[in-house]
This record gives C-alpha cells, structure tokens and sequence, in this order.
C-alpha cells in the first residue's frame, strides 16, 4: 500500500514538475538569463567567503580550500533540496486564496503536489555553482584520500539534499498553523545552508549543539567533512559520527513527514 | 504647496499597508535575526584573526553586522519595495492611471516607499538590534546627538535607495523583463551596500570604488556615522550628493519613458 503511494507521488510529482519545465522552456533566452543570474546570485555567498580570505589565511582556524569544500557540499545538497522542494512557501499563499483545496480533491498525493508546484528549473544555478565550488574544493585540499573518505563525498550530498528536504516539509507543515509567517522557514532553510559554509569553529558552542541535536543540519557536512579533512569533531563526537549522516536523514525523514501529516490533518478550509 | 499633504497622505498609505501583515513582520523579524546570529560569528572570526580590519574593533564590527539586518528590509537592499509595485504597473499598463493623477509620479512613488521604509525600520529593525545589543558586546553612542545624527543619515539613506531603485524600475520601459532588473538589484544592493562585509574591510583597489558608489550611502554611512567613524556632515554631504544626482536622473528618464507612454497610445 505504502509502495504505491509512493509510485503514485512520484508519478504525479514528475506530471506537475514536467508541465512547469515545458512553460519556462517557451522562452528560451529569458530560461537560460534566469539560469545565469540564480548562479550569480547564489554564487555571492562564494565571493563573500572569497572577500573574507583576502584579508586573512585562515577562519575558525579552517584554510580556504576546507572551507570551500565546506561551501559546495552545503551548497549543492541545499540547492538539490531547493530544486525539489524549494517552491514550498507557496503553500502558505495557498491556503490563504483557498485554492489548496483544489490538491485535495486531486488524485494524487498533497505532498507531491505541494513539492512540485511553481517547479523552478533555474535553480540549477545554485546546484551548477555548488558542485564548481566542491569540485576546486577537492583538487585543493590536501587529503590523504581512503575508499571511506571518497564514498563519504557522494553520501554527504545526497544525505545532506535529504536533510535540507526535510526542513523544507517541516517548514511546510507549520504554514498549516501560521499561514503568513512562511519566511520564517527561510531562518531555517536559507539560514541553515548559509551556516554551514562556515567551518563550526566559528560559532558558539550552544549554536553547534541546537543545530546537531535538535535540528540536525550538522550532519550534512560538518561532521563528515571532519573526517575527511581530519579535523577534530566539533562538540567532540564519537568516531563513528561522521558515517551516521544516512540515518539521521532517515530519521529526519520520518519526523518531517509525521508533522506534514498532523499538518494536513489540521487543516481547515477558507470555506470560500 | 497644498500637495504636500497629499504625500503625507500617500506615505501613511504605505506606512499602513505594511503594517497589516503581522505575522509576516514578526516572521521577518525573527529571519533577521537568525542571520544577524550567523554573520555576527563569522564577523567575530575574521576580527580575530585581523583585529582592526577596516579600521573597525570587535565590537564595531558586531555593530555592524547587527545594523545591516536592521536596515536590511527597510533599505530594502535586495529590492522589494515600491519599484516592485511600479515595475507591475509598467508591466500592465496601469502606470498610464498614474500619469493621469495631479500629482508628480516621481513624488508619489517616494512618498510611498518612505511610508513603507519607516515602517519596516521600526517594525522589522528595532527588534533584531536590540536583540543583538542584549546578547553581544556593540559598540553604541551614549549621547543622544549622536544617535539623532544617525536617523538623519538612515533617512538620507533611504532616499538614495529609492533614488536607485527608482531608476532600476524606470528601466522596465525599455526592457520589459522585471526578473532581469530585480536580479540586477539584488546582486548590486548586497554587494555594493556592503551588507556581506563592512566597505571599508573590502580589499583594494576594489574597496575605493564601491566606496565611491551611490550604494555606500546605505549602510556604510549611517553605520560610520553611529559609531563616530565619520563625522556627520561629511556623511550627509555624500549622502545628499547622491540622492540629488540619482533623483535628477530619475526625472529624466521619467520624461524620457513617459514621452514613449503617449507615443504607444497609452
């Protein structure tokens, strides 16, 4: 039963996504201009990390390469998640108009629909730009490269995408309860994938704790990127922190979907 | 001038309209200060290893930090304020009803945007200020002269930002693509005002010319000014230097795009 819900969402997912990309490719210049400036704009964040090592060799202790590794990690699992999720604070305007009641009668998974809705296919310039960063980020850092450490690369995206997804649900869900207030998800998506493009040795250490035992960002890169780089864990994690970003994602999973659900349960129409 | 109470009018008007959206303000508040927590330890950080970059303390630098969060919305650095609403009416055609008010178009829009900036400075700036004052060492004023010569320079630094944002919407006349100039705009703002490092820690040669660009009036200025980096006149002499050359701009370009308007038949 679970299995074909799954089916289903993804199925529909792809329909509603698919009609999206077909609109923005009728015009192809203004796509491919839209394209170039998400890479500019996301980009910026790089040339302020760039800006700051211009004036110092190194920040929290951490050298340009290991923060740059640092920044395309963040940075590509974010923009994976944002691709695909990311259209989520339309909910909110939704719910106000009333026409999220049109999903519902739909035969089709809300959260598909949710996911998919103003799919924006110009967020590739964010993925594009991450994925450069990482990719002179691992030529540049000096490790003595294992199978474990080259595996934990891939793992870290993909983990990290499920991570960021997962708040993206959550912050989701809340619209249900505060229809207005969907920028403050932004605190949590956006402020989260800015966070950990910094080294944690810059950050306070109740800042380090919130965000790797209540919303566990750290697990995206911080950690792992530790392991790989060698560096001491922060909060002085146990060895086996850096391979546990798999579960925590599933874990996390679970939990966004569980508030998506209640969310979704809750709702009550505009009756308009 | 009996119009003046129109403007007065028509930026309460604004003043009010933002201030509907309360969860929406509480929710930026809150965004604001999120950010204002991250880039304060990064700040902190970089202050460590070069104490006294751009010539600004610890504590200045957290000043800074803290102010560019409060200023952020009400500057509005990304963009977002009345030359969205502007760009859409050029978009429609509805600017044609503005044209036809007794009333001065370029006027109108300043009034409406210094009603929406006032209220995000107190709605949306106050909060994520104090909040960084509580919880981190800043280095603030302790006579009143010098906190009024700082409101003076943040509403100088408004109308720069209108000045600028004015233009970028005017353009809209020739390009018809808002999405374009919005992205420009945003690029420009957060770089150029500084909002990702201080413009006085930006590297040189860089560092000269965005201090010579309209978008230092922004946050630079108000900053230097409430941390005594500047002295006031000085500020307000660069400050009003730009708002009259972007203002003037703008009405050129405002009789050059309206001219086109008659020619379209509307």
């Amino acid at each position: 039963m679970a299995e074909s819900t799954v089916a289903e969402g993804l199925r529909a997912y792809r329909l509603i996504a698919g009609m999206w990309i077909r609109s923005l490719l009728t015009y192809r210049t203004s796509f491919v201009f839209t394209v170039v400036g998400n890479l500019l704009i996301t980009g910026m964040d790089f040339v302020a990390i760039l800006l700051m090592f211009s004036q110092v060799d190194s920040l929290g202790g951490w050298t340009l390469p290991e923060v740059a590794l640092l920044y395309g990690l963040s940075a590509t699992a974010f923009g994976l998640a944002d691709l695909l999720l990311g259209s989520m604070d339309v909910l909110g305007g939704r719910i106000r108009d009333g026409s999220f009641d049109i999903l519902l009668v739909r035969p089709a998974p809300v959260l598909a629909q949710v996911g998919a809705d103003h799919f924006a296919l110009r967020r590739l310039g964010r993925i594009t730009q991450g994925v450069l960063v990482l990719g002179y980020a691992l030529v540049a850092v000096e490790v003595d490269w294992t199978a474990a450490k080259v595996l934990l690369v891939p793992v870290m995206v993909v983990c990290g995408a499920v991570i960021f997804g997962s708040v993206f649900v959550a912050g989701a869900a809340f619209q249900f309860v505060a229809q207005d207030a969907a920028e403050v998800q932004n605190a949590f998506t956006y402020g989260g994938g800015t966070l950990l493009q910094y080294p944690p040795t810059v950050f306070g250490t109740d800042l380090v704790r919130g965000v790797t035992f209540v919303l566990p960002l750290a697990f995206v890169n911080w950690v792992p990127a530790a392991y790989v780089l060698g560096r001491p864990y922060p909060l002085g994690l146990p060895d086996w922190a850096a391979f546990a970003s798999p579960v925590v994602a599933f874990g996390f999973c679970v939990l966004a979907g569980l508030a998506w659900r209640a969310g979704l349960r809750a709702y009550r129409s505009t009756g308009s | 001038m009996g119009s003046g109470r129109l403007y007065v009018a028509v930026a309460a008007g604004g003043f009010r309209r933002y201030a509907t959206y309360r969860a929406a303000t509480a929710a930026g508040v809150f965004t604001n200060t999120v950010f204002g927590i991250i880039l304060v330890y990064t700040y902190l950080a970089l202050w460590d290893e070069r104490p006294h970059l751009g010539g600004y303390d610890q504590t200045q630098a957290v000043t800074y930090a803290w102010l560019g969060q409060a200023l952020y919305s009400t500057l509005a650095i990304q963009g977002g304020g009345a030359e969205k609403d502007l760009m859409a009416r050029i978009r429609t055609g509805e600017i044609a009803v503005d044209l036809y008010r007794p009333a001065d178009l370029q006027l109108w829009w300043l009034a409406s945007d210094l009603g929406r900036s006032i209220f995000q400075l107190l709605g949306r700036g106050v909060i994520p200020f104090t909040f960084g004052a509580l919880f981190f060492s800043m280095a603030l004023p302790q006579s009143v002269t010098t906190w009024v010569a700082f409101l003076v320079a943040v509403a100088l630094a408004m109308i720069v930002s209108f000045g600028i944002r004015y233009l970028a919407a005017l353009m809209m006349f020739w390009l018809m693509d808002d999405r374009g100039i919005a992205q420009t705009l945003m690029i420009a703002g957060i770089f150029c005002s500084g909002m990702t490092l201080p413009l006085n820690a930006f590297p040189d040669p860089f560092g000269d010319i965005v201090r010579t660009l309209p978008w230092a009036a922004q946050l630079q200025m108000p900053a230097d000014v409430l941390m005594g980096e500047v002295s006031p006149w000085h500020a307000y002499a660069f400050q009003a230097a730009w708002a009259l050359v972007l203002l003037a701009l703008g009405r050129l370009l405002q009789s050059a795009a309206t001219r086109r308007v008659v020619v379209q038949g509307g």
